[in-house]
């Protein structure tokens, strides 16, 4: 099992004609994703990498028989671009896309949260369960299926977490990318639940970063109720307050949101964290021969 | 983006918030004038930087003279104009160096009968826009939050509907608020509110809010700051943008499509990514060094943004040498190393250059460096990237 995708998974991309979307749809097919369509207002009856594109969403699905999207279109047309699949029934909506207004956000929020279909980014890599299903921009040979379910609110940092757990044998079952930004679709917690749920993952890893409070959220809910181990690392620990860094949502304000915070909850909730960023993996390794 | 107070108080009055009276001076003899045609018998002079703690700042050149401070003739606010403008106004926002002044607002003053806070911001817990208040007004609401959070009141609302009037009642029973200044304050919290969103800010804060003798709310100060990713959509606020208050080499880095800050240490680093970038500046501290830099390429950056982001890290006299760690996603591995070699090449490197690579492409571009003949340090792995450049530049 893995939570969200599997091999089962069919894909469509929104915004496929452009270069960074055939580019990835490429790559995700390469990697063995069910990709079965895209999606350009206007294109129709184009092909590109040998799939069909449409003008609507909701054509593609009826077409194609797709529960799934890797949102492409330029950070203007995203919000439009998330609703528009999600009102077409798309159950896994992934938006790359980075530079979305918070304001737009807002509502797609709301929407999202009231369906019953998950959003995860905008701002981010995506989503891959190794050796079935990849949506996203991540490179595919990092990863290895295996055990860890690994989640954060960074791209690259996810594949140097996915990157050390392959290397010391651990591999993944599922690793999302939530985004960057200071409002996105999924939560820790939400997928905590899942993670938690899950059979096949027996480990979890959390990575976060300053700002925002997300992190002190997943701690309180981990004390509560997480009984699988749990380790993670906090990005931006010299980091100065005000500043922001690079991701709309990390920056120090108010004197909230700072690392040794994040940290502090973290530990309280028993979590393993790692000091170091090269030391995520064996931060992992210690948070399960703890729980033996 | 940040903007001036007297920007901030331009849109507001635009908007229908009650705001006073004012004029901005980049000279002394305009703020005699200002003075003169806002014809009251007293006013106040505000030094203009994108800077907070203004009122309880001191000029480097003139540590008697206060950012903020109240005249009574054309001759004083001339004198005090005089002190601040071309002068460094330090405070606790901008470091020892302080912050050039360029401009100086003339503002009317008015019957001061209570000092209010009045904050809005997105509350990202719950994804929605919330409205804070308190009766603690003109001192610094980190603190409240700190000591006394009791006094803070606040009220979510909807980003499309806006905040209720039942809101405002609400707030002005916490604040005791009553009669003619609950009606002000409806007009004034409701049109604050919806400003926020109509104009993509991502702080608009009103310290302090005033209540007048005669009950009306009226805004003393103001902050706005936008978001960024939304100013596509606001040409007119585009224009509002102040170079000369922002770091040169960030502005330059922004141009570039790159995220840059500057920081104090001697190690450049260039990370693509941010939480990677961040977990570098981390990395290098832990072993040791002080990371000069935040730096993110970012996804899709070409030979052209390397290059570039290489002149703004080797530009800071403080570096002494430079660490690039890349895991190549949305980024090609080739990409990175043909860029590498072409900058390295054309900006001509003086310092040692340690390079990891990860990801995609990275067989290809890790031949593109060895054949190269780029003297390149390589690297394998974080702690091996951060130990070799703390060793190279000798800490």
């Amino acid at each position: 099992m893995s939570i969200l995708v599997n091999k089962n998974t069919r894909v469509i991309c929104q915004g496929i004609t452009g270069k960074v979307g055939e580019f990835h749809t490429k790559g995700c097919k390469e990697y063995g994703t069910q990709m079965v369509g895209g999606v350009t207002p206007g294109k129709r009856g184009e092909t590109v990498q040998g799939l069909p594109v449409f003008d609507t969403v909701i054509e593609a699905v009826e077409q194609t028989g797709a529960d799934a999207t890797m949102i492409f279109v330029p950070p203007a047309f995203t919000a439009d671009a998330i609703l528009e699949a999600l009102d077409a029934g798309i159950k896994t909506i992934v938006a790359v896309t980075e530079g979305v207004p918070v304001v737009d956000m807002i509502h797609v929020y709301e929407k999202i949260r009231a369906s019953d279909s998950v959003l995860i980014g905008p701002n981010c890599p995506g989503v891959i369960t190794p050796g079935e299903c990849k949506i996203g921009i991540m490179p595919g040979y990092i990863h290895q299926r295996g055990k860890c379910g690994i989640m954060s609110r960074s791209g690259t940092l996810t594949y140097e977490a996915v990157w050390q757990t392959s290397n010391l044998g651990l591999g993944q079952t599922t690793c999302v990318g939530l985004g960057g930004d200071p409002i996105v679709g999924t939560s820790f917690i939400d997928l905590l639940r899942r993670f938690q749920d899950d059979p096949e993952t027996e480990a979890i890893m959390m990575i976060g970063e300053i700002g925002g409070s997300a992190e002190e959220e997943a701690a309180r809910f981990v004390k509560q109720y997480v009984t699988k181990p749990v380790a993670a690392f906090i990005a931006g620990r010299t980091a100065p307050p005000g500043k922001r860094m690079g991701h709309a949502g990390a920056i120090i304000s108010g004197g909230k949101g700072t690392a040794a915070e994040k940290v502090a909850a973290l530990m309280d909730a028993g979590i393993e964290v790692a000091d170091s960023p090269a030391d995520m993996g064996v931060a992992m390794q210690r948070a399960i021969a703890n729980k033996r | 983006m940040k903007i001036h107070e007297f920007q901030a108080k331009q849109l507001l009055r635009k908007a229908g918030v009650a705001v006073l009276d004012g004029e901005v001076a980049e000279t002394p003899a305009a703020a005699a004038a200002a003075f003169q045609k806002l014809g009251g018998s007293l006013a106040v002079v505000k030094a203009q930087i994108h800077a907070g703690g203004r009122g309880k700042g001191t000029v480097k050149e003139h540590p008697q003279q206060r950012g903020v401070e109240l005249v009574r003739s054309a001759v004083q606010a001339e004198a005090v104009a005089k002190n601040l403008l071309g002068n460094k106004l330090v405070t606790i926002q901008t470091g020892p160096e302080g912050q050039t002044v360029r401009r100086v607002f003339v503002e009317a003053g008015c019957q001061i009968a209570r000092e209010l806070y009045l904050g809005c911001v997105l509350d990202r817990a719950v994804a929605r826009p919330v409205l804070m208040v308190s009766s603690e007004g003109g001192v610094e609401i980190e603190k409240v939050a700190a000591e006394t959070p009791e006094k803070i009141f606040k009220e979510h609302f909807d980003a499309h509907v806006g905040l209720l009037p039942f809101q405002v009642r609400k707030l002005c029973q916490k604040l005791a608020l009553t009669g003619n200044s609950v009606r002000s304050a409806e007009k004034f919290m409701r049109t604050l509110c919806r400003v926020f969103v109509s104009h993509d800010c991502s702080m608009l804060e009103i310290n302090p809010l005033v209540v007048t003798q005669a009950g009306d709310l009226v805004a003393l100060d103001a902050k706005m700051t936008f978001d960024d990713n939304a100013l596509f959509r606001h040409p007119d606020l585009q224009e509002l943008r102040d170079l000369s208050e922002e770091e040169p080499a960030e502005v330059r880095a922004g141009e570039a499509g790159l995220s840059y800050v500057k920081l104090e240490g001697n190690i450049g680093c260039l990370v693509n990514g941010a939480g990677l970038a961040m977990s570098t500046m981390d990395i290098i501290k832990y072993h040791g060094g002080q990371p000069a830099n935040f730096l993110d390429v970012g996804g899709g950056a070409n030979a052209k943004q390397v290059t570039e982001a290489f002149r703004i890290l080797l530009s800071d006299p403080n570096v002494k040498g430079v660490l690039v760690n890349i895991f190549g996603g949305i980024m090609r591995c080739t990409t990175i190393a043909e860029a590498l070699v072409e900058a390295y090449k054309t900006v001509g490197f003086s310092v040692p250059l340690v390079v990891r690579l990860e990801g995609t492409e990275v067989e290809q571009g890790r031949k593109i460096l060895k054949e190269s003949g780029v003297n390149i340090i390589a690297a394998d792995g974080l702690t091996d990237a951060a130990k070799k450049i703390v060793a190279a530049v000798g800490i």
